[in-house]
């Protein structure tokens, strides 16, 4: 996580936080009352208030700064989370879920000083139920860890985020959050059956079921991607999947990007429906090679990495298939993984990539958009050409099978200037993103990053409809108020930010 | 095509045309081709009946998606994308993609096709008062925004009148083979790695397998060690009118308790039975968000007066 571009970046964007903020910074007073309340509710060294910790809670693994944690609380039971929402309401406090604080989106970071919920001692897997094909966990389970611990029953969890050794399943289902293995599979929202939530007024309720088809609305395919806005998860029944007997990862290098995506778009168009397809371009290839030594080769445009996985016979078909269209699209050189041990190097090397880039420069900023397919080499290109415009070194490394370009922008924050070139930079890419048909965010989600973009996608109309969905849970807006939908459609929220009693801001 | 203000936005006449047709006013029911017409409950009220428009705007093979008008066939869009060699999550009963949709029931085969409400990908319909509102995006991927497709399917058209959608599709594959045994079904299904769909009765079972003709020949061998095989050209028809929704684990149980003939889907959860399922009533909790979402979406709770998500 060290490599995370925590620099002050965005002067514009923490001034847009800091907006609904008292105009003065007024000293910090601890809110006796209601941290006396939550030490009620929970034993007392699980209610926090000290600097250090303020500090942390305040922000995410984005660069957004102007976060302000009010007391933050660790519970460890639905009951606990129930008596800090009912104790939050009391005092007029929103209340803001944290998982591992890995959202890049700025969706876990405070406004307006809420009560911060940190689920991460909630982490037990509490029940594997192979009949009903789930698992049981409580929402500060490590993703990871759910893998390792369905691994010797032949299972695991198929999202698999980069961030996937400490990311929250908490936070993978209030983010809807993907992974290279998601192509095949389906993003959390396909692998969540029902959760426990304690809504924001106390409530608890149950969302979804074990059975295929629940009665009423899909509230769990709603509160699912809500980013922590609709209440906060307790409990989640996973879905498991088998472990697929035979896998197959091929490499592919190309010439060019282009190439890498026609190759892509072509895999797909084919019918083979591949486990991932990952493209990486010469610029982060080579810092990734460097870094991990995992043999990509340094002087190739690109290189694609491809997984097929299922039954060995079926495996073999579409790895020729994916080769075969690799050839046609002009692949330098397409080799397969043949041990294991080769194959757990390539993923790492993917899986790495943002650790690679620290050696280039001090700071990044990582995008998250989408595109349809066909458009990936035309949108490519003009990422190139918009980071070229601003003097930034641009890298891509990104889940081609869906379009989901991450476009990372690397530079030094103390160079004059170059917050004002990256912010400018990363809006022409949002745009171009948005002309060639695509959408504003494929996994990292809106938070306050992308808020003010929601009118280039959305309607006045259609973000109405998206506020009164929210409001059906949380009519208040005491849900992680100020993020998602843009600040001048939800008035409740900057309603439930400025009742803040003055004297906590820290 | 009257362009907006939004990126990539285009409403098509017939859309508009609709929202002019819902109006703002009086109660609407939306018809498709009334196969699941009670679905949620009875209309009630005697709103004025009115049909979404009809037709595949814009197919692309090559993205996994096409664009289709709500009161298009099911079987008019099966029709569209088997040129290509695509499918969707819709069930084919004779009904129309909005209908299918309001209605929420996966396809017998999910296990192959996907649970219905992941099929959609953006969703425009008309609102209580008239407006054209639209959710998600058209890209295979996407968490802008609320997800408001996930709210709409299963909704039996009481937050908003579908009008048009965006679908994921999927490609059909190379084989397809229906096989009967007398083996258990529970082993069949656990024993096999990805069966497209295995169907019981109580004795008999049917198993379909899809894929590449080698792996599914290597399922049937497989299967064939649990138990005799015979290829045969498909299932047998859902007994009886009703459909049970129950945790995988349950079927076995339940089965046994079952009066009338029946047939369950192992691994899923459903059953098709004689016999209705119990209600099954929501909890208070969920009950109230339920209220509010209807109360804030339809005010005047003209939309498909009388239906109930949530009501057989
Ligand atoms: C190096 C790196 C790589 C990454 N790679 C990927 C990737 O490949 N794919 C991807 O999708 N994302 C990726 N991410 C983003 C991030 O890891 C995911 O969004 C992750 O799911 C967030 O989990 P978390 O536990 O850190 O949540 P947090 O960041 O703590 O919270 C995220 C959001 O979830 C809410 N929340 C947390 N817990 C709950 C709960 N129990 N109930 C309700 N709301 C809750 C928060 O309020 C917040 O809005 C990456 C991030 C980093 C730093």
């Amino acid at each position: 996580m060290s490599a995370l571009g925590r620099a002050g970046l965005l002067g514009s964007v923490r001034k847009r936080v800091s907006d609904f903020r008292p105009g003065h910074d007024a000293p910090t007073s601890p809110d006796d009352r209601l941290m006396a309340d939550l030490r009620t509710a929970l034993a007392p060294e699980r209610v926090q208030f000290d600097s250090a910790g303020r500090s942390l809670h305040s922000k995410d693994a984005s660069v957004f700064k102007g976060g302000v944690a009010g007391p933050t609380c660790f519970p460890i039971t639905t009951a606990e989370v129930q008596a800090i929402s009912r104790i939050a309401a009391e005092h007029g406090r929103a209340m803001v879920p944290r998982g591992a604080g890995t959202g890049l989106a700025g969706g876990a970071i405070p406004l307006g000083a809420p009560v911060v919920v940190a689920l991460t001692k909630m982490n037990n897997i509490l029940e594997v139920d192979v009949d009903n094909r789930i698992a049981w966990v409580e929402p500060g389970v490590i993703n990871l860890d759910l893998t390792r611990h369905l691994t010797p029953l032949g299972y695991h969890f198929a999202p698999d985020p980069s961030s996937q050794q400490v990311c929250t399943i908490g936070g993978n289902v209030a983010n809807n959050s993907g992974g290279p293995h998601c192509l095949a599979y389906g993003v959390t929202n396909a692998h969540v059956q029902a959760m426990e939530v304690v809504l924001p007024d106390g409530q608890v309720a149950m969302l979804g079921g074990l059975d295929p088809e629940p009665a009423g609305l899909d509230l769990r395919g709603v509160f699912v991607g809500s980013e922590g806005t609709l209440g906060i998860c307790t409990k989640v029944a996973v879905r498991i999947t088998r472990n697929r007997p035979a896998v197959k990862t091929l490499l592919l290098s190309f010439k060019t990007i282009s190439d890498a995506a026609n190759t892509v778009s072509g895999i797909i168009a084919s019918g083979i429906v591949p486990a991932a397809l990952e493209v990486m371009d010469q610029k982060i290839t080579v810092a990734v090679e460097n870094y991990v030594h995992a043999g990509y080769p340094r002087d190739a445009g690109a290189v694609l990495l491809a997984e097929v996985d299922g039954l060995a016979a079926g495996v073999a078909v579409d790895a020729a298939g994916i080769a075969a269209i690799g050839r046609a699209n002009g692949a330098l050189e397409i080799r397969e993984a043949a041990t294991e041990e080769e194959r757990a190097l390539l993923w790492k090397g993917r899986k790495t990539a943002f650790g690679a880039i620290a050696q280039i420069a001090p700071d990044y900023y990582l995008h998250d958009t989408v595109v349809p397919r066909s458009e990936l080499a035309n949108v490519l290109a003009k990422v190139y050409e918009i980071a070229d415009r601003f003097d930034l070194l641009v890298m891509n490394v990104f889940h081609a099978g869906d379009g989901n370009l991450h476009p990372l922008l690397l530079f030094d924050a103390r160079d004059e200037g170059v917050l004002d070139r990256v912010h400018a930079a990363g809006k022409e890419i949002v745009e171009a993103s948005l002309d060639a048909g695509g959408v504003l965010s494929g996994e990292h989600g809106i938070g306050v990053e992308k808020q003010a973009y929601m009118g280039r996608m959305f309607s006045d109309n259609d973000l109405d409809h998206q506020d009164r969905l929210r409001k059906a849970f949380d009519p208040t807006c005491r849900a992680n108020p100020g993020k998602v939908i843009p600040m001048g459609h939800s008035c409740a929220d900057i309603q439930a930010l400025r009742r803040v009693p003055t004297g906590v801001w820290g | 095509m009257i362009a907006s203000g939004v990126a990539g936005r285009r409403i098509t006449d017939e859309v508009a045309q609709f929202a002019t047709l819902v109006g703002s006013d009086d109660p609407v029911a939306v018809e498709g081709n009334r196969t699941r017409w009670d679905a949620g409950g009875p209309a009630t009220g005697s709103p004025r009946i009115v049909k979404a428009p009809a037709g595949v705007v814009q197919y692309q093979p090559d993205e996994m998606t096409v664009k289709v008008l709500a009161g298009t066939t099911v079987a008019e869009l099966d029709r569209a994308l088997a040129g290509e060699g695509q499918r969707t999550a819709l069930p084919q009963r004779g009904g129309t993609v909005g209908g299918a949709l309001a209605v929420g029931e996966n396809h017998p085969h999910t296990l192959a096709v996907g649970a219905l409400r992941t099929a959609v990908l953006k969703v425009t319909y008309v609102s209580a008062d008239g407006k054209i509102v639209s959710g998600g995006g058209a890209t295979v991927k996407n968490v802008s925004g609320f997800d408001i497709p996930r709210l709409i399917v299963g909704s039996l058209g009481t937050l908003g009148c579908i009008a048009e959608v965006i679908l994921r599709t999927n490609p059909i594959p190379a084989v397809s083979r229906w096989f009967h045994t007398l083996a258990d079904p529970f082993a069949i299904y656990n024993e096999l790695l990805a069966p497209a769909a295995v169907f019981w009765d109580g004795s008999a079972t049917w198993l379909l397998l899809e894929g590449h003709e080698v792996d599914v020949d290597h399922q049937a061998s497989v299967a064939a060690g649990i138990g005799e095989l015979t290829p045969v050209d498909g299932p047998p028809d859902e007994p009886g009118l009703h459909r049970w929704s129950l945790p995988p684990g349950e079927l076995q149980a339940t089965m046994t308790k079952l009066e009338g003939p029946a047939l369950a889907s192992i691994g899923v959860g459903t059953i098709w039975a004689t016999e209705p399922q119990p209600e099954r009533p929501l909890s208070p909790a969920v009950e109230a968000i339920h209220d509010r979402m209807k109360t804030f979406f339809d005010p005047d709770r003209r939309l498909n007066p009388g239906r109930h998500p949530g009501r057989r």
